[in-house]
């Protein structure tokens, strides 16, 4: 995937923080990542320490909170939880499920000095 | 490198990276941005006391989406779109699968219809000169190593584009499976092109990319019959990862299928069109 421009989408939230508070450096960035978000978490640690030198961020821990993936099955309108995009439905073993939750790319919190 | 907004590599074609021109796009990388909790915490230090001369931990919440950036430059273009009544389309597939075949074959049976195309692709202007070729205006985005055509070049493609009233904006993005998928145009849907010589297991592979998709259209079916496919076997599993998607079969050499296509590009241009008058 593209690992390394998410890594510039968090710097720039990380820059336009420090510029609005008074931030000596970041010591930790939280993010939630969604199961099917399709990102590669290695990929996107690598990505991280490459991306965040030179910023208030650099050398800060990245922390990944997975988000469970939730999809809607067609077959019994049940909202459930998959771990696998292909899964099937765990209540009726339908096919038809679309997913509902599990993309998140979100930044939580830093944690700042 | 774009000194207003720094923008990256990406190459809009014909437009000098110095910017020297004067720039009507606006570039919101204010303070007024969709973080809507920025409450600090402080005092997660030992007993919330402030050693004097020793700085002190604290947390600030964001709960902000890494691709924030990006979707503001696509609600921009969404508003631009939605003024103009225009209906833009964002066409994602693998390299090679027709897009811009049948692309050409579209614009040619629309006729007099107005509409434009911003082509993206990592190097060359071969498929915007393609589209030139029919008449029809259309502006090359080169990403250089970049996978994927994001927001910000899609509004930049825009301005000079000078878009219709009533018009339609066709999009061609980066042959990817992949990438494409996560980012936000400010399009009013993405369409996928399947073809035919792919394989079947192609949106089981590449889920995300048939799941953001609102049509699929299955190319080259002219094909079908050399390559023992089982056209029912891929819409079958197009429905699989993504049960609301529409499919259409069609082939741009053959000019198979095109009928329902363009039925279903000028009905969802109507209902555009008629939201736009109703605000
Ligand atoms: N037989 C057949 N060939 C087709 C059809 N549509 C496209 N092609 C051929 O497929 C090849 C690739 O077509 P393009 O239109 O360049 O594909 P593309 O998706 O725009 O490719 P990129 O922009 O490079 O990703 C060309 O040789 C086309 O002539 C079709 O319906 N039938
Ligand atoms: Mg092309
Ligand atoms: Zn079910």
């Amino acid at each position: 995937m593209h690992e390394m421009s998410l890594c510039e989408g968090i710097r720039t939230v990380i820059e336009d923080q420090a510029r609005s508070h008074d931030i000596k450096a970041v010591r930790r960035v939280r993010v939630e990542i969604g199961r099917f978000s399709g990102v590669e978490k290695s990929a996107l640690e690598f990505a991280f320490d490459v991306v965040m030198r030179g910023s208030v961020a650099q050398g800060a821990t990245l922390e990944m909170i997975d988000m469970p993936g939730r999809a809607m099955c067609y077959d019994c309108m049940h909202e459930v939880e998959i771990d696998d995009r292909l899964a099937p439905c765990p209540d009726c073993g339908g096919g038809k499920l679309m997913p509902v939750a599990g993309d998140e790319l979100r930044i939580k919190d830093l944690e700042v000095i | 490198m774009c000194t207003v907004c720094g923008c990256g590599d990406a190459k809009l074609e014909g437009h000098d990276h110095g910017h020297s021109h004067a720039h009507t796009h606006t570039h919101d990388h204010g303070h007024d941005h969709g973080h809507h909790h920025h409450d600090m915490h402080f005092g997660t230090g030992p007993a919330g006391v402030e050693v004097p001369g020793m700085s002190q931990e604290r947390l600030i919440e964001i709960e902000t989406g890494i691709m924030a950036k990006n979707d503001r430059y696509a609600d921009a273009n969404r508003a631009v779109l939605a003024g103009l009544g225009a209906f833009a389309v964002n066409l994602v597939s693998s390299p090679g699968s027709g897009k811009t075949t049948l692309l050409c074959k579209t614009i040619e049976a629309l006729g007099d219809q107005p509409l434009a195309v911003i082509e993206g692709d990592q190097q060359t202007t071969n498929d915007a000169d393609r589209i030139r070729a029919t008449g029809a205006p259309a502006i090359q985005v080169n990403t250089g190593k970049g996978c994927h055509l994001d927001g910000h070049m899609v509004g930049h493609a825009m301005e000079h584009l000078k878009l219709a009233q009533n018009s339609f904006l066709f999009i061609e993005n980066v042959g990817n499976l992949v990438c494409p998928a996560g980012f936000d145009l400010g399009e009013d849907c993405k369409v996928a092109i399947l073809s035919v010589t792919e394989g079947e297991d192609k949106p089981l592979k590449y889920p995300d990319m048939f799941t953001a998709s609102r049509l699929a259209l299955l190319n080259k079916v002219d094909l079908a019959p050399y390559c023992d496919v089982d056209l029912d076997l891929y819409e079958a599993n197009l429905r699989r990862v993504n049960p609301g998607i529409e499919v259409i079969r069609v082939s741009a050499r053959t000019g198979e299928g095109m009928d329902s296509w363009l039925n279903w590009l000028t009905g969802s241009l109507t209902r555009k069109t008629a939201r736009t008058a109703a605000e």
